[in-house]
């Protein structure tokens, strides 16, 4: 049987291929910590990790990722220990209504290991660009109607400073 | 989401034992796909997913290429690209588009078959061509502000909203197919699209059977490379108008030139008419204008991006004379304008 690797666990895709990964969380294994905001791929709440790579749960069948390891926010801690920067989004009060954190710690959790692997940006081409010009460039398909940007930008400052200790 | 069949395409599925009819799509990593299935504006009865083909997936090169798999993602080919000197226009534009989500599923192939993001060809409440073939043009009397001003025609004024492919207009990519015959051939991507005409659903010159297998790209200098964005927000949003540009001098004039416009045609832009006045000209701020002038000789605006006509010369005034300010104070430069200001 066909299966996707979720969060360290094996499970079976389902049998109707119109279904998207999103709704495949929701309405097949009660994942709801994935958020659904646009629908289509322009606010990042539904950002998961695939493989590695952040993208947009959405936009992508359920089938299309048989064999792949998908992580959502339900998998981003260690046990019972936070991310460390799920930790950074508490002590700078990242998020303010709450519904495109998931995405957005999802979406960060990705860039950290971008960074790590010296990933381009568009902001790689300007000798001028900060970090935190750097971060808000890479960050751009996640979405906050709150206006929470400075403090995500903050909470993944953080956790890069630790990093690079 | 209306119910479609699903087959599968690996490398040893022979293309004739599938369904190929102008009702089947093939399934890449379908950002764009998926999206115009959920808004009914693509009803496809058979999908045929590419996601086992992963012999797609390779970069290679030899002596006079780089050739570039169907399926590799934009974000592993603008990071092979920005380490590649000789391509940094190519990664510039691919960082330019969508975001890191996107570009991590979006493939090379399905980057250049992607659809307009024209407002009416969206709604499936509008009048659109291109969606229903007689229906007419909403955007021809409505706002039209991101439609185009080149190679526009009565019946279809929607862009090509691609950034990658204007790169690769520029850098004078070939794009490589196989049919169900198993046949193959290469296409010049300059001589890929099809203007809208009377059939705007027509875009391309490619058959129902045929497949992208992989794209092409000389190896060549291309100078300092610029490709410059005008978009309504810095980060995440189509072009207004585009340039992309690399350029080499030899003794104070245009050596070589690679250059084509995105946001402004109903295709990627090849600029041929500002090319013939640019080509061994001594490069000013009047010379590069009047090149535009040449290339806008052929433009119709449309009421809402009437801007673009200024915008767009005044793009390419500032890509063009910035490159040759740095090509004079570095000759061997190539890759990017790292900083332009």
């Amino acid at each position: 049987m066909a299966t996707l690797r979720l969060n360290g666990k094996d499970v079976s895709l389902p049998e109707d291929p119109r279904t998207t990964l999103l709704d495949f969380l929701h309405q097949h294994l009660s994942l709801f910590g994935t958020k659904k905001g646009c629908d289509h791929g322009q606010c990042g709440a539904c950002t998961v990790i695939v493989g590695g790579e952040r993208v947009n749960a959405c936009l992508v069948f359920a089938f299309q990722l048989e064999d792949c390891e998908v992580t959502t926010i339900e998998g981003i801690a260690n046990d019972d220990a936070l991310h460390p920067l799920q930790q950074a989004f508490i002590e700078r009060d990242a998020f303010q209504c709450g519904y495109c954190t998931s995405g957005q710690l999802c979406s960060g959790v990705s860039l950290l290991n971008e960074l790590k692997s010296g990933d381009p940006s568009a902001v790689t081409y300007s000798n001028r660009a900060s970090l935190k010009e750097d971060i808000s460039e890479r960050m751009s398909g996640n979405l906050c109607r709150c206006g929470a940007y400075p403090n995500i930008v903050d909470a993944i400052t953080d956790v890069i400073a630790l990093e690079r200790q | 989401m209306q119910p479609f069949d699903l087959h599968h395409y690996d490398h040893s599925t022979p293309l004739n034992s599938l369904p190929l009819t102008d009702t089947t799509r093939f399934l890449a990593g379908g950002t764009n796909l998926i999206d115009l299935m959920k808004l009914q504006v693509e009803t496809p009865n058979t999908l045929i997913s590419l996601a086992k083909w992963k012999e797609a997936n390779a970069i290679t090169q030899d002596e006079a290429h780089y050739h570039i798999g169907a399926m590799v993602s934009n974000s592993a080919l603008a990071k092979f690209s920005h380490d590649e000197p000789s391509l940094s226009l190519l990664a510039q534009a691919l960082l330019s588009g969508a975001t890191v989500q996107l570009r991590n599923r979006a493939t090379t192939a399905g980057n250049l078959l992607q659809r307009t993001r024209c407002y009416y060809f969206y709604d499936t409440t509008k009048a659109c061509n291109k969606r229903e073939p007689g229906s007419g043009c909403s955007a021809l009397n409505s706002m039209n502000r991101i439609h185009a001003i080149f190679g526009t025609s009565e019946h279809c004024i929607a862009t090509h909203p691609s950034d990658m492919a204007v790169a690769m207009i520029a850098l004078d990519a070939k794009v490589n197919v196989k049919n169900a015959n198993n046949d193959t051939r290469q296409i010049a991507l300059r001589e890929f699209y099809r203007e809208p005409g009377d059939t705007p659903q027509i875009e391309t010159v490619l058959a129902n059977d045929e497949l992208i297998t992989h794209i092409s790209i000389p190896k060549s200098r291309h100078g300092t490379q610029y490709y410059h964005k005008v978009r309504d927000r810095s980060s995440y949003a189509f072009a207004l108008v585009s340039v992309a540009a690399g350029l080499t001098l030899k003794e104070g004039r245009v050596d070589t030139l690679s250059l084509a416009f995105g946001g402004v045609g109903t295709k990627p832009w090849y600029p041929q008419s500002a090319i013939r006045v640019l080509e061994g000209a001594e490069l000013s701020q009047e010379v590069i204008a009047q090149a535009a002038e040449a290339e806008l000789s052929h433009a119709k605006v449309y009421g809402s991006n009437n801007f673009k006509t200024t915008l767009l010369r005044n793009t390419l005034v500032r890509v063009l004379t910035s490159i040759a300010a740095h090509q004079e104070k570095h000759p061997e430069h190539e890759g990017a304008l790292y900083d332009h200001a």
